[in-house]
């Protein structure tokens, strides 16, 4: 189960009101992107999901419980820049989130352990098409190849929730698509929840089980600051077909949306 | 014809052009030299090669009269190990408070206004002191190294512990690090090819301080001896031993890139 709540959550720095009146629930397994205009409070949002900034107002849950005020290990991320660490190979890369977990004082594992991680470790990069490129480091990988690692290096400890911040957005179309393809796989196969930010609304389309579209509803002209964007439309895309009309708009808690058949086996 | 701006040396000239200036400020130095020694064979400021060679053969090869040493490898050895004292204490200040620093927020707080004032203060304008505290001994010189380029080297590996992308601290807690294990995995191995190249940019620094500490109070040293015959006007040893610890400095430069390369092929270090 990763059942994400968000209720009544603002953000502001000092009398810059980012985000405001965000109530939304997202079932276990869903695929949520999220579009919107340039400065709208889609990455604001993220951070505020990652815990690297605290909503001014307002909670976010995971199952229930509020989410620690610090990154951690039950969300994991894909950034658009510098989501892997240019001084491990490929392989190291995916290896350390079982290397930082179950050794908390060397950050290194040995003997069985480590054979049985790296084991773990293989099985991803070759889940994510690196089988190739396990010995190499980062900046002799595409910028596909990249993002693919980050994905495998994201995953591999099987986080709750996976936020990704426009993965896809420096990559070529052609490439895109193909990342399309692994990200929509390793999504069904591991039921993990995906948020993820994109500008690109064919993207978000075709991925996304729901999709989230950040806006300001209010503008004071006088004083552009005073109110936060927020969720003005949450639609749910039925799996393969047409997009539903705009749902009801989300200032107030909107009801989970079904999630389409693939998030079933999860809920069992 | 291109422009200038467009003309680019290929390897063989550009070989020749940089030796070319050495070759000039050589043959300018022999032509001078000689003029000299013809009006005056005693002169003592433009000694031939000759009388260098003879100097140097006399110093690194026979026993001294007076304490039987070979002196220019005891200067050497004297003034390697004050160096290599003064550099290692200094690296390992930068690393712990360099990084310390750079990613910990409250010992930010805490110690960058000290560094940075610390960084302010004129190395030489406290040598007194150190010989005060210290005494006349090794502990001063590698003091006085230490105060010369340690202060830059914590503020260099901060900025550099900032500079790494926030991205990557984030990542790697939601990986699973704590701070300890932060540092260890992410910061440190990041941060050791910008420490040799932070060594590196020292080295001028560290020679500076060395020379000075040892002109000023040593029984032996690179510095010790030059300033020690100036006293002679003996430029047949003062010269030779210039060019060794040129020499010296380069050898130490090139062999902390060389390590770079060899140890952090990821870093592009060491250009």
């Amino acid at each position: 189960m990763s059942r994400l709540e968000v209720r009544n959550v603002w953000q502001s720095f000092a009398d810059h009101v980012v985000l405001e009146r965000l109530s939304l629930s997202i079932a276990s397994g869903s695929f949520v992107t999220i579009v919107g205009a340039s400065g709208c409070g889609k990455t604001t949002f993220l951070e505020m999901l990652l815990g690297q900034t605290q909503p001014t107002r307002g909670q976010i849950l995971l199952d229930g419980v509020p989410l620690p005020a610090e990154p951690s290990p039950e969300r994991g991320v894909v950034f658009q820049r510098y989501s892997v660490f240019p001084h491990l190979t490929a392989l190291e890369n995916v290896l350390l989130s079982s290397e930082l977990r179950r050794s908390p004082l060397l950050g290194r594992l040995f003997g069985a352990a480590r054979r049985e991680a790296r084991a773990l470790a293989w099985q991803w990069l070759e889940a994510v098409g690196l089988g190739a490129h396990g010995n190499h480091y980062p900046e002799r990988l595409s910028g596909g190849q990249q993002q693919r690692l980050a994905i495998a290096q994201a995953l591999v400890n099987a986080p709750q929730v996976l936020l990704l911040d426009e993965p896809f957005g420096a990559l070529d179309p052609g490439i895109r698509r193909d990342m399309h393809g692994l990200i929509r796989q390793v999504w069904r196969q591991t039921g993990v929840t995906v948020l993820m930010i994109t500008h690109d609304l064919s993207e978000a389309f075709s991925l996304g089980t729901r999709v989230l579209v950040f806006d300001k509803p209010r503008i004071d002209p006088q004083a552009p600051h005073r109110y936060g964007a927020t969720i003005t439309y949450d639609i749910a895309v039925p799996a393969r077909g047409r997009p539903l009309p705009p749902a009801a708009p989300a200032h107030a808690a909107a009801p989970p949306i079904t999630p389409p058949s693939e998030k079933e086996r999860t809920h069992a | 014809m291109r422009r200038l701006v467009n003309q680019h040396p290929d390897r063989l000239s550009q070989l020749v052009l940089g030796l070319l200036p050495f070759l000039l400020l050589l043959a300018v130095y022999l032509l001078a030299s000689a003029e000299r020694l013809a009006a005056n064979p005693n002169d003592k400021l433009l000694p031939s090669l000759g009388v260098m060679a003879e100097s140097m053969q006399r110093m690194a090869f026979e026993p001294s009269p007076r304490s039987g040493e070979r002196l220019l490898w005891t200067d050497t050895q004297a003034s390697l190990a004050r160096l290599a004292w003064g550099l290692g204490v200094s690296a390992l200040l930068g690393l712990t408070l360099g990084i310390g620093t750079g990613l910990i927020p409250l010992l930010r707080a805490g110690l960058s206004p000290l560094v940075a004032g610390i960084s302010l203060i004129p190395p030489m304008a406290i040598l007194p002191i150190l010989f005060i505290v210290f005494g006349l001994g090794e502990v001063s010189k590698v003091a006085l190294i230490v105060i010369g380029i340690a202060p830059v080297m914590v503020r260099e590996l901060a900025g550099r512990t900032l500079e790494l992308p926030e991205e990557q601290l984030i990542k790697a807690q939601t990986l699973g690090a704590n701070t300890w294990s932060l540092i260890l995995r992410v910061i440190l191995p990041q941060i050791l090819p910008r420490l040799l190249d932070a060594l590196r940019l020292s080295l001028g620094a560290a020679w500076l301080f060395l020379i000075a500490a040892e002109a000023i109070a040593a029984g032996e040293g690179l510095g010790y001896r030059i300033f020690l015959v100036r006293r002679y006007l003996a430029m047949d040893v003062i010269l030779p031993y210039v060019a060794w610890i040129t020499l010296l400095a380069f050898l130490m430069d090139w062999a902390l890139r060389q390590l770079g390369q060899r140890l952090f092929p990821w870093s592009g270090a060491g250009r």
